[in-house]
């Protein structure tokens, strides 16, 4: 499905792409890089991704305005990820990522709310049928379908 | 005068001319004697003078003994003269014309010109200080050293010698002093002229405007130094003193005070000068443009770039503003990221 990606308003401003030195106005920076990193990936159906990617990907890369947010910074947006659960580096060299725009725990509780209402307790089921989409129809089960 | 001995005139073993002038006339430190015409003799290790009508009288002083020299140029009626500065007469010095005198230097009269080249030469004379390295006979030596005849045991000679050495080490090092306090007194003088010029023109150039007004209220350090020792004239401040004497202002309850930014950067300001007012105000004016680098806010308020960076960098502190730092430059933006949803 295309959906076309709305960047935030952030995108567009031009000190986005500086990290603040001023310690609060940081603080409302990263957390609006968290948020875009995670809406974008989800989107982009993107579970996983390179340093090396990530910057020259247009998440962090605005061509039309000219700004690109430094390797550095970046470094730093993937740290608060990972601090915040959304993020796992894949190798010790941290070049590579695991991006988890839904914390395991968030998907735990979704999927035992799922199967409650579907009253599948106590049945086993494979990872196919939650996402194949067969039983998984509805507004909630559709959340299952195409995830990897 | 009384550094003078007699001498024949002859040249020693080892001890070469180096120039000759005719017509030369002495004067005790500015006082006119009666040696009024002389050939001057210049050699390796003694400036020799010999009266023109009395070959007999001849008189000699050592080179070693001469502190410095000067030129005086010839004026109307007035031929051209070197003065010789001379140290005093040793203790043992041998008889000459004069047994004492109250002026430590001499003056040579050039009637017959020649002045400019003999300078040279003595000049020459006294830099190489080849009576220093070519020994003759005893009676020409510094003349600091012991009287002849005088009997001494070994060890004495070998105590003697090293004081003899160390006093010319001193000799030399007072010559040489005083040849480059000679040269500074010049370079000194033309400093004093400099600054006297420029303090005139300041004078000249300054009205009675309160430039404390006229500057915002605030001012940095740098141009404060700039104004008060231009204003000096002479007696410039140090930068060392001017930081500590503005560290006072506060405590003497003076009007100015010193204020030092994050940075590092120094400025006095009027007690009555709010720089965080003035912050809310830089917001306003960025707002309006949308962005501003510190030269465009500079610019447009009317305040050095400096001063100007330092106002943009506080009202970022305060939360007022946000960066953009690219390879465009150094940009500041109202900062939504506090105000936006």
């Amino acid at each position: 499905m295309a959906m076309s990606f709305e960047w935030p308003w952030q995108y567009r401003f031009p000190p986005f792409f500086t990290l603040q030195p001023n310690v609060d106005t940081r603080q409302k920076q990263l957390a609006a890089w968290c948020s875009l990193v995670l809406s974008f990936c989800r989107l982009h159906k993107q579970s996983s991704m390179t340093v090396m990617e990530a910057q020259e990907s247009p998440l962090f890369n605005n061509v039309k305005l000219q700004r690109k947010l430094p390797v550095e910074s970046i470094q730093i947006v993937l740290e608060e990820l990972r601090k915040k659960g959304n993020l796992e580096w894949l190798d010790k060299n941290k070049s590579s990522f695991l991006i988890m725009w839904r914390r395991p725990e968030e998907w735990g509780k979704l999927i035992y709310q799922w199967v409650s209402r579907s009253g599948q307790n106590n049945s086993v089921f494979t990872l196919y049928e939650l996402t194949s989409g067969e039983d998984t129809e509805g507004e909630e089960g559709s959340r299952f379908v195409g995830v990897s | 005068m009384d550094r003078f001995v007699w001498t024949s005139g002859l040249l020693e073993i080892n001890e070469t001319l180096v120039i000759q002038q005719r017509g030369v006339r002495i004067y005790d430190g500015e006082e006119k004697i009666k040696f009024d015409a002389g050939t001057l003799l210049l050699s390796t290790h003694r400036l020799i003078w010999r009266d023109q009508k009395n070959h007999e009288c001849c008189m000699a002083i050592p080179l070693a003994q001469i502190v410095f020299i000067e030129e005086q140029a010839a004026g109307i009626g007035k031929s051209a003269k070197i003065v010789v500065h001379l140290h005093p007469a040793p203790p043992n010095k041998e008889p000459g014309p004069f047994q004492n005198s109250k002026n430590s230097y001499i003056k040579l009269s050039f009637k017959e010109h020649g002045q400019i080249e003999f300078y040279r030469r003595l000049s020459e004379e006294m830099t190489q200080r080849r009576w220093e390295n070519i020994p003759v006979s005893q009676s020409l030596q510094t003349n600091r050293g012991s009287q002849p005849g005088r009997v001494r045991a070994v060890g004495i000679v070998g105590i003697e010698r090293k004081l003899e050495e160390k006093r010319k080490e001193t000799d030399k090092n007072i010559s040489e002093a005083f040849e480059d306090l000679s040269k500074l007194m010049i370079k000194a003088k033309e400093m004093v002229e400099l600054s006297k010029s420029i303090a005139n023109k300041i004078k000249e150039k300054q009205g009675d405007i309160t430039e404390d007004e006229e500057r915002g209220g605030i001012m940095s350090l740098t141009e404060v130094y700039c104004l008060v020792n231009r204003a000096r004239g002479m007696e410039l401040l140090s930068p060392e003193d001017l930081v500590n004497a503005c560290k006072m202002l506060e405590v003497l309850k003076l009007p100015l005070r010193l204020r030092v930014f994050d940075s590092g950067v120094m400025v006095i300001e009027l007690q009555s000068h709010k720089e965080e007012e003035m912050v809310a105000s830089a917001l306003e004016t960025v707002s309006e443009k949308g962005s501003l680098t510190s030269e465009e806010f500079a610019k447009l308020v009317g305040m050095s770039v400096l001063l100007a960076k330092e106002r943009l960098l506080l009202a970022e502190k305060m939360g007022h503003l946000c960066r953009d730092d690219s390879v465009e430059g150094l940009r500041f933006y109202p900062n939504l990221f506090m105000t936006q949803s």
